[in-house]
């Protein structure tokens, strides 16, 4: 480590931890595992060390913004677990102005691997001009090339998430995904008197906003493929149906052709299509529905039941859990219909199955022994992975870059309620999303425009 | 002392009234008609009861249910929703799912026993109405349910 790059020991480091948790059942049997190091070996990640100052402040920017930019970025990048940043009270120097020579041996005395120095102007428009650049201390050299956003002031937080994508891709390379925000039910009162809202956040917790809607019951908000729409379970007429949500005007439209009761919808990547679950006489099946054309086509004829279908990223599969084996079990199946082919073969329940946007997993609920967990497994069904436990964790969603899943855990007993937690797919770094009320069935948008 | 005397005896007078009011209503519930709804809610019993994810009739349901049949026969005017419920130890998607699997099985049965289909419709609430709130199977058990309301229709 003395010599290398701190940029290729992180991007190994990380791939071996990924490596590692992906073979870890198998580690005897496979060629690669002496070869790791054993720090990882104990699940144990050497965070990079990351010093990030103040941002400077330039013509007539606010010391606030200036501030807040530094931390937001580093509130995001130490809760990947992946970086830890050094306090700045602990720093000997700060960065004058943007284009003054790096002082490296002020930031390696204390430990820092990467250094980002940032600044914030405002222009005579009313804009923020926002720039940053990362150094590797030890190699005393530029990560990438340095970046220059403008936005209006009101808008500050996202270029800090867009500056936190940035780093973490350069550093890690893995796919962003700070810039990007999270549909999830508010749920207040006790609980056999829930009141249950729609409700939408940054993926940091910032910028809670409740959705206007009817104040009857909602299940399980869904984003479209460009986030400006969303897709849900709302019992307006007093049985559960599939509504659209316009989020600029937050403007509702009930899915046509539907009758029965449907829920459980999610969007196709190109968004022209919803695959969902109608149950009709007390059987619950597949369907898809083309938002163009307003076509229905049912997808399963099973007498069980067929719910919580997921589109692959392609938008040639989809895989849904189904009890027609007895219980709840996994299965894909092709688009245009035929045989579903089971996937899941452990020893408990799999429910809710979503398919990773990277195409090579899928997430899922088990229940096995009275407890609740989110897991991963490959699409083929193998090198399955429980991530977490609990008495209920329920619903993964996926980050945008297929890394990093969130999901709800809830309490048992009088008191139970549910909060949204996230997981890296290496089962690392559990967290608790802080919302300002109990908050359940998350989605994750992509990254915004 | 004359006065007091009487005081007395009214207040035990009036005491005694109360008293028998409760016993009374201990007793039975007469001021009940068998033509309310609350009949039919608490005397007929308007839920039945499932097994841990299953949506069969079980024994007491059937009794329960052939009980509702009779009522509501009676009542021809007034339409019924049936309400499916499962406990919290399900996902939120398959429970709504086993919900309208339970709501339909009592749906079937009423109608089997000569209630006009047009009457009933059903929804799922999966584990979303929970009517008992601890976390374990007296709870559970409980909320394992299929409600008959009659008065609700819900407009398809």
């Amino acid at each position: 480590m003395v010599k290398q790059s701190v940029l290729k020991f992180l991007k190994i480091i990380f791939l071996i931890s990924v490596l590692f948790t992906n073979f870890s059942i198998v580690v005897g049997q496979e060629k690669e595992a002496p070869k790791l190091d054993m720090t990882v070996n104990k699940g144990v990640i050497k965070p990079i060390s990351l010093a990030i100052p103040s941002f400077i402040k330039e013509s007539g920017a606010n010391s606030i913004i200036s501030r807040e930019l530094a931390k937001v970025i580093s509130n995001n990048l130490d809760g990947t677990g992946l970086f830890r940043s050094i306090p700045q009270a602990s720093y000997v120097s700060t960065p004058l102005s943007f284009n003054s020579p790096v002082q490296f041996d002020d930031w390696s005395i204390v430990n820092a691997d990467v250094l980002v120095v940032g600044s914030v102007g405002l222009k005579p428009d009313g804009r923020l001009e926002v720039k940053f650049r990362l150094w590797d201390v030890s190699q005393q050299k530029e990560i990438g090339k340095g970046k220059k956003y403008f936005t209006n002031s009101e808008s500050w937080r996202r270029i800090s998430h867009k500056i936190s994508d940035t780093i973490y891709t350069r550093v890690t390379g893995e796919g962003a995904y700070f810039d990007s925000r999270v549909v999830f039910v508010s749920e207040t009162g006790p609980k056999d008197n829930r009141t249950k809202r729609l409700a939408i956040m940054d993926q940091d917790g910032a910028n809670y906003k409740l959705l206007k809607h009817p104040p009857s019951l909602v299940i399980a908000p869904r984003f479209s493929p460009t986030s400006n729409k969303i897709i849900f379970t709302g019992y307006e007429t007093g049985k559960p149906r599939v509504y659209l949500m316009d989020l600029s005007s937050e403007e509702i439209t009930a899915l046509p052709e539907l009758k029965g009761m449907s829920f459980a919808p999610r969007f196709s990547t190109d968004g022209n299509q919803i695959v969902l679950s109608m149950s009709e006489n007390g059987n619950t099946d597949i369907f898809i529905t083309s938002l163009v054309k307003g076509t229905k086509r049912r997808l399963t004829t099973n007498s069980a039941i067929d719910t919580a279908p997921s589109f692959s990223p392609d938008g040639t599969r989809v895989v849904f859990e189904s009890d027609r084996g007895g219980g709840q079990q996994l299965y894909i199946i092709s688009t245009e219909g035929g045989e579903a082919k089971r996937i899941s073969f452990g020893k408990g329940r799999y429910a809710t199955p979503v398919w990773s946007p990277r195409g090579d997993l899928i997430a899922f609920t088990k229940i096995k022994e009275g407890k609740f967990h989110i897991g991963v497994m490959r699409v083929d069904g193998t090198k399955e992975r429980l991530l977490t436990t609990s008495f209920l964790d329920e619903g993964p969603a996926w980050a945008p870059n297929g890394r990093v899943l969130m999901f709800f855990r809830e309490t048992p007993g009088i008191a139970g309620a549910p909060s949204i937690y996230s997981i890296d797919i290496s089962g690392r770094n559990l967290r608790k999303i802080k919302t300002s009320s109990f908050a359940s069935d998350p989605n994750w948008s992509q990254i915004l425009n | 002392m004359k006065n007091i005397g009487l005081v007395i005896l009214v207040i035990l007078l009036l005491a005694g009234c109360e008293n028998n009011e409760k016993f009374k209503n201990s007793l039975d519930t007469p001021q009940i008609s068998e033509s309310d709804i609350e009949y039919f809610q608490n005397l007929v019993g308007d839920t039945v009861l499932f097994t841990v994810d299953q949506s069969g009739l079980r024994p007491d349901a059937i009794s329960i249910l052939k009980a509702q049949a009779d009522w509501l026969k009676e009542k021809k005017f007034l339409p019924i929703t049936v309400e499916g419920h499962a406990d919290e130890q399900g996902t939120r998607e398959y429970n709504l799912a086993l919900g309208a699997r339970r709501a339909t099985a009592v749906r079937e049965f009423l109608i089997a026993k000569g209630i006009d289909q047009d009457r009933i419709s059903i929804v799922t609430y999966g584990k979303e109405r929970p009517l008992r709130v601890c976390s374990n199977e007296d709870c559970w058990s409980k909320n394992r349910r299929a409600t008959t309301v009659v008065g609700k229709k819900i407009v398809e």
